[in-house]
């Protein structure tokens, strides 16, 4: 699937919903199904801080593809960073680097990327375009 | 226990126009008072009073609005001096907030009279506005920072203090009220023992001054900052009162209009106080605000408030303590209308977001004070800080939100 068929797929998931319970929920409950980083992994090099929790965010390459892999302390945050990587992680370089992020938006979600303080979460859409950015010029 | 015997609520509440509206659905709980306060009808009117019939840039205008700005802007002057009990108005300084008001001791007093090997006293309960300052002093000057510790309780540990203080000490900075937890702070026996050791002492007044009463002169205290937003008044103001003596001997802050006597290219002589401190238009406007929130205050009663927020702490606190998990951050024995809990298994963030679409307005994290946070351990804390304008009901649904919220997460 190419990003933009993936981020359709998430604003079906969500279309569902007509509670805002319910939607919290299904957030929730991707952050808890993200694997996260170990321990060993969540380094000052891979830390994106932001003012109320932060994310730890990792990169590397398999074949053409990069994958991304992710952490947060706070679960939902941890269930928006699962929804990027679901939308991001696998894909070329410069597919990621070219890519428009609008379901966030549609999903009702942007409040938690306009905070750019509190969450570290616009910090990490940027920080996984500059590696796809990175790794075209490779 | 009920509200009605200390405060007429329903009529409190009608004089802010921001509480009644619904978020998400349900009606607004503002439990983020220790951040801003709201504004009430009589201080929105001001501001517009002003803009509409009396905007004019102060002190040097003839014609009649510069009159009417000049004599308003000075009006406040004169109620913050009442408000905070000082001698004289030369001794109050419009600032934009008591971040501007610690900067400007720190550049000008700090500068001037504070030299390599002295030291300055501050505490882990401080605000990182109450920190900053002091460390770039510190760097530039080659001066030692020492620190007052905090015990398990959220008080300050006066037996170190008093093993701090020594002649090196020249200054010590505190607030009076702690933003995070609430504590309320003994200073004026901190200011008593350093003036005994020959140290002057910047209190910062920023969460102390919609709670309790102010005499700088009671307490003795050489510096006294606080901002207006934090009670009831406009953001972008707010004052530094400093002792005459002190003031005197300060060179200025900030290079400008207002604050000279005379310019020629070879010398500048400096207007006298407060004027010196007061570069450039000042914040006019909401300067003149501010007395409407000072009245504001008044008019329900400053003990009443204190009353009415009392009963408020103490009933969520009974409340909260009854949640499984949750843990009260700051528990001591003198502290002002501000409930900072941790829940088990919960990051603060997280409460944050959900309460948020419940319709409860709480603060989330590390409250600019990082140190704090480190000594007890914690990434943050959740923060509900009640005003006189809150209600029982509306801690109720505080507390429904948070078994709602821990459901949620479980």
């Amino acid at each position: 699937m190419t990003i933009n068929e993936i981020q359709d797929e998430i604003i079906e998931e969500f279309a569902l919903f007509d509670d805002w319970a319910d939607k919290y929920e299904y957030i929730i409950d991707m952050g808890k199904k993200l694997k996260g980083l170990p321990q060993d992994q969540k380094t000052e090099d891979n830390i994106i801080k932001g003012c109320q929790s932060q994310v730890w965010l990792n990169a590397h390459k398999e074949g053409d593809n990069l994958i991304f892999e992710a952490d947060s302390e706070a679960v939902i945050v941890k269930g928006l960073v699962s929804m990027l990587i679901r939308v991001l992680s696998g894909h070329s370089p410069k597919e990621i680097a070219e890519s428009e992020l609008y379901f966030i938006d549609q999903i009702g979600m942007s409040q938690h990327l306009a905070q750019t303080r509190s969450n570290g979460l616009v910090s990490m859409v940027k920080q996984m375009k500059n590696y796809a950015i990175a790794y075209q010029l490779k | 226990m009920t509200l009605t015997e200390i405060v007429d609520i329903q009529k409190i509440r009608a004089d802010f126009p921001v509480l009644d509206q619904e978020i998400n659905g349900k009606k607004l709980v503002y439990f983020d008072n220790a951040a801003t306060t709201q504004k009430p009808i009589a201080v929105i009117n001001a501001l517009k009073h002003y803009y509409e019939f009396d905007n004019a840039n102060i002190h040097r205008g003839i014609h009649t609005l510069a009159e009417r700005a000049t004599r308003d802007f000075e009006a406040t002057r004169e109620a913050v001096r009442k408000f905070l009990g000082a001698a004289s108005t030369e001794e109050i300084i419009f600032t934009s907030g008591t971040t501007n008001g610690i900067n400007l001791v720190a550049s000008t007093y700090g500068r001037k009279f504070i030299k390599e090997g002295d030291e300055i006293i501050i505490s882990g309960l401080e605000h990182h506005s109450n920190i900053v300052p002091w460390q770039m002093l510190c760097e530039e000057k080659g001066i030692t920072l020492k620190v007052i510790p905090v015990n398990d309780r959220g008080e300050l540990d006066m037996e170190v203090y008093d093993q701090l203080l020594s002649e090196k000490v020249k200054l010590v900075s505190v607030n009076h009220v702690s933003n995070a937890l609430g504590t309320i702070n003994p200073v004026k026996e901190i200011i008593a023992k350093a003036h005994a050791v020959g140290a002057v002492v910047m209190i910062d007044g920023a969460q102390a001054t919609s709670h309790l009463d102010i005499d700088v002169q009671d307490l003795d205290a050489d510096f006294y900052a606080f901002s207006a937003h934090k009670l009831y008044g406009p953001t972008g103001v707010g004052a530094l009162y400093g002792k005459k003596a002190l003031l005197e001997a300060m060179p200025p802050y900030m290079g400008g209009g207002e604050m000279i006597k005379e310019v020629t290219f070879e010398k500048t002589t400096y207007n006298e106080l407060p004027y010196k401190f007061e570069a450039g238009t000042p914040n006019i406007a909401d300067v003149v605000a501010l007395k409407a929130a000072l009245e504001y205050m008044d008019s329900i009663g400053r003990d009443k408030i204190a009353a009415h927020e009392d009963m408020l702490l103490q009933y969520a606190t009974e409340q909260l303590l009854q949640i499984e998990g949750l843990r009260m951050i700051g528990e001591a024995k003198n502290k002002v209308s501000v409930a900072s809990f941790v829940i088990e298994g919960i990051h603060p963030q997280d409460i944050g977001v959900l309460l948020d679409n419940l319709g409860v307005a709480v603060r989330t994290g590390h409250h600019c004070t990082q140190p704090l946070m480190k000594r007890f351990n914690i990434l943050g804390t959740t923060r509900a800080s009640f005003a006189v304008y809150n209600t029982i009901e509306e801690v109720d649904r505080l507390i429904a939100g948070l078994h709602r919220v821990k459901k949620m997460l479980a």
